[in-house]
């Protein structure tokens, strides 16, 4: 097990070094400077404004650099936001992105597997195909369409939620909805599958022989036997979660990372791309990480790759 | 101990000849792998009106390159600007010239002096353009970019996949970590960064597509060529002296094709909808380019007031990703039908 750990670990650095100097590189080579009116500027001034970026020195003295301020958590100065640091700007915007992943995903994931196991408990009725289309379609709908119907029908038509902006809870549930679609579809699909199996095997039989209720059936052999493999998609789904909240964020207008991240790749604000790029590629390596232990631990019939050799 | 049991032969009966003949018939026709999933496939009717629709929407995406080109769809003709839907001899509002305005229904068409014999099936967008026609064309740059992306994505990942798994030992080994970095680096910060650094375009946004999806291909190839390989008849073609390049093509490759499919099925809805989102936020397709993406873009802009300029578009974007999901589905079960459901 330690080992195992210690060689997941490496491999996450090296994962995030790797990230690290990719996008240093790809910056410098980005189209474009961060100055918005060089025009005007005299070479004095572009020469000043050089100097207190650090732009001026050779590009591997600014890679060090670089790589040594990430180290203790310094990803530069923003250029877009005068004199702010990277760090504080995703510091004051990661709580948004946060609850709203952290919503999202267990509104996705609670009602995915609630849908689902109706599904496979209902299979090949009428039930079970209003849940398969239901799934399809939330499956299909790209979620910045569902968040831009969402945001007219339901906010502003009913004037059921606020429109947009972060506020109070209430401002949370529409972003909620559009972001949880897409794991929702998916946990119920992959939910219904797992529990026909389940549903399907010898011990069920046997529960069933010995008289227990179906309810007890279902939650107690069948719906945790099929939860265990859905700790798998925590991975893809913080990946969705995040592309999502940059589009999500912007429909309505939250102050999260994803927000910030596409103004950033519209303004050349190299250090905030480089910090929130860095932070998605942690989180998800972190995320990954996690996944893959606590799936080892709570089905012992998963032997991690590497603790045996 | 043992009981004797008396039978006499008047207790058995004889069969007909002709039925005992007929045990041994084998009544339905040998079919071939790919027959016997057509045969499935079509038993999944989800699957096969998908099937339809996708061949419809591309036959007619490509078939209006002679009429729908980009030069006609730049030209704007402000006279003509944001006009609803209107199909002659239907009275139905909405798809009659008429919108509407604050709660009451205004004919456009009337109020803009548009002469009586122009129309415009979808409407015009903001320039005047006609949707539908925007539309046509949108879906085909749509559909060019997660086609050839996925092409792309699938000789990528399938030559790496078999490669590692053929190779095996220390080549895979290398290979495989090589995969599991690259797969924990968010696909979403791939794109971006190559958009960022390539100049936004189409060809931008398929390299950037074809990099950042093709490891799962990879990974899945890998896998079965490790089974594939201690097969019977790959090990005679290997001792016939065969070249790796050619078990691979002959042997391997054919093996492997209904996972190829599977995987490419659903690689294409995934392509589409990253157009869609990349021009949707400005960092894909941009205008006066056209796609799916940058449609729901204009679109939203005016959804308040002209509903239909988004909704058009996204129906479209949702059929095609409907009907490709629903088929990758039924692919899947005709392939392969152990994970039948």
């Amino acid at each position: 097990m330690r080992k195992y750990l210690l060689k997941r670990v490496f491999y996450m650095i090296l994962t995030l070094f790797l990230v690290a100097t990719i996008t240093f590189f790809l910056m410098k080579l980005m189209p474009g400077t961060p100055y918005s009116n060089q025009q005007k500027m005299t070479a004095q001034q572009i020469q000043i404004m050089n100097e207190q970026y650090g732009l001026n020195k050779p590009m591997w003295l600014q890679y060090l650099i670089y790589l040594g301020g990430m180290l203790h958590g310094d990803f530069g100065v923003s250029f877009q936001f005068s004199n702010q640091p990277v760090s504080y700007l995703i510091a004051s915007r990661i709580g948004a992105s946060a609850q709203l992943g952290f919503q999202a995903m267990i509104f996705g994931v609670v009602l995915g597997i609630i849908i689902g196991a109706v599904a496979a408990v209902h299979r090949n009725t009428w039930v079970d195909t209003l849940c398969t289309i239901l799934s399809i379609i939330g499956k299909s709908v790209p979620n910045f369409v569902l968040a831009v119907l969402l945001q007219f029908y339901i906010a502003l038509k009913l004037g059921w939620f606020p429109i947009a902006d972060w506020g109070g809870f209430s401002y949370t549930v529409l972003p909620t909805i559009a972001l949880g679609v897409g794991p929702l579809a998916e946990t119920a699909r992959f939910i219904r599958t797992g529990m026909v199996d389940v549903l399907n095997s010898d011990y069920i039989e046997l529960a069933k022989a010995k008289g227990l209720s179906r309810y007890g059936i279902v939650y107690h052999h069948a719906l945790r036997n099929s939860l265990i493999p859905l700790v798998t998609l925590i991975g893809p789904y913080t990946v969705a979660l995040m592309t999502g909240s940059m589009v999500i964020e912007n429909i309505f207008s939250i102050p999260g990372i994803g927000e910030q991240f596409v103004k950033s790749i519209l303004t050349n604000d190299y250090p905030t791309i480089m910090g929130v790029t860095m932070l998605f590629s942690a989180g998800l390596v972190a995320v990954i990480l996690i996944t893959d232990i606590i799936y080892g631990i709570i089905d012992p019939r998963i032997r991690l790759s590497g603790s045996g050799d | 101990m043992e009981e004797k049991i008396k039978l006499s032969p008047e207790s058995f009966e004889a069969l007909p000849k002709a039925e005992e003949l007929d045990n041994e018939k084998i009544a339905a026709p040998s079919l071939t792998f790919v027959q016997d999933a057509w045969r499935r496939l079509k038993m999944n009717k989800g699957a096969l009106i998908s099937l339809f629709v996708i061949i419809l929407m591309m036959v007619v995406a490509f078939g209006s390159t002679p009429f729908i080109n980009h030069d006609s769809l730049v030209k704007s003709a402000p006279q003509y600007a944001n006009l609803p839907a209107k199909i002659p001899g239907v009275p139905i509002n909405g798809f009659n010239g008429k919108l509407k305005v604050s709660g009451e229904w205004v004919d456009e068409y009337k109020q803009n002096n548009v002469p009586s014999n122009k129309y415009f099936v979808l409407g015009t967008d903001y320039l005047g353009h006609s949707l539908a026609q925007r539309i046509i064309y949108g879906t085909k740059i749509s559909l060019i970019v997660a086609l050839v992306a996925t092409f792309f994505d699938l000789t990528l990942g399938v030559a790496y996949g078999i490669t590692s798994g053929w190779r095996g030992g220390r080549v895979d080994n290398i290979m495989q970590r090589i995969i599991e970095v690259i797969s924990s680096i968010p696909s979403l910060v791939i794109v971006v960064l190559m958009l960022v650094v390539l100049k936004p375009g189409m060809t931008s946004i398929i390299a950037a597509i074809a990099i950042s999806s093709w490891t799962t291909m990879a990974r899945m190839i890998r896998a079965e060529t490790l089974q594939l390989k201690s097969q019977e008849y790959v090990l005679a073609a290997r001792t016939l002296g065969e070249t790796p390049w050619k078990i691979a093509w002959k042997h391997l490759v054919p093996n492997l094709s209904s996972i190829i499919i599977i995987q490419t099925m659903y690689t294409i809805p995934t392509a589409i909808f990253f157009e869609a989102f990349l021009s949707f936020i400005g960092i894909g397709i941009s205008s006066p380019q056209t796609s799916l993406g940058v449609l729901l873009n204009d679109g939203q802009k005016n959804f308040q007031f002209l509903p239909y300029q988004m909704w058009y578009p996204a129906i479209v974007l949702c059929i095609l990703m409907i009907a490709f999901n629903l088929l990758g589905d039924g692919l899947r079960d005709a392939f392969d039908p152990k994970t039948r459901r």
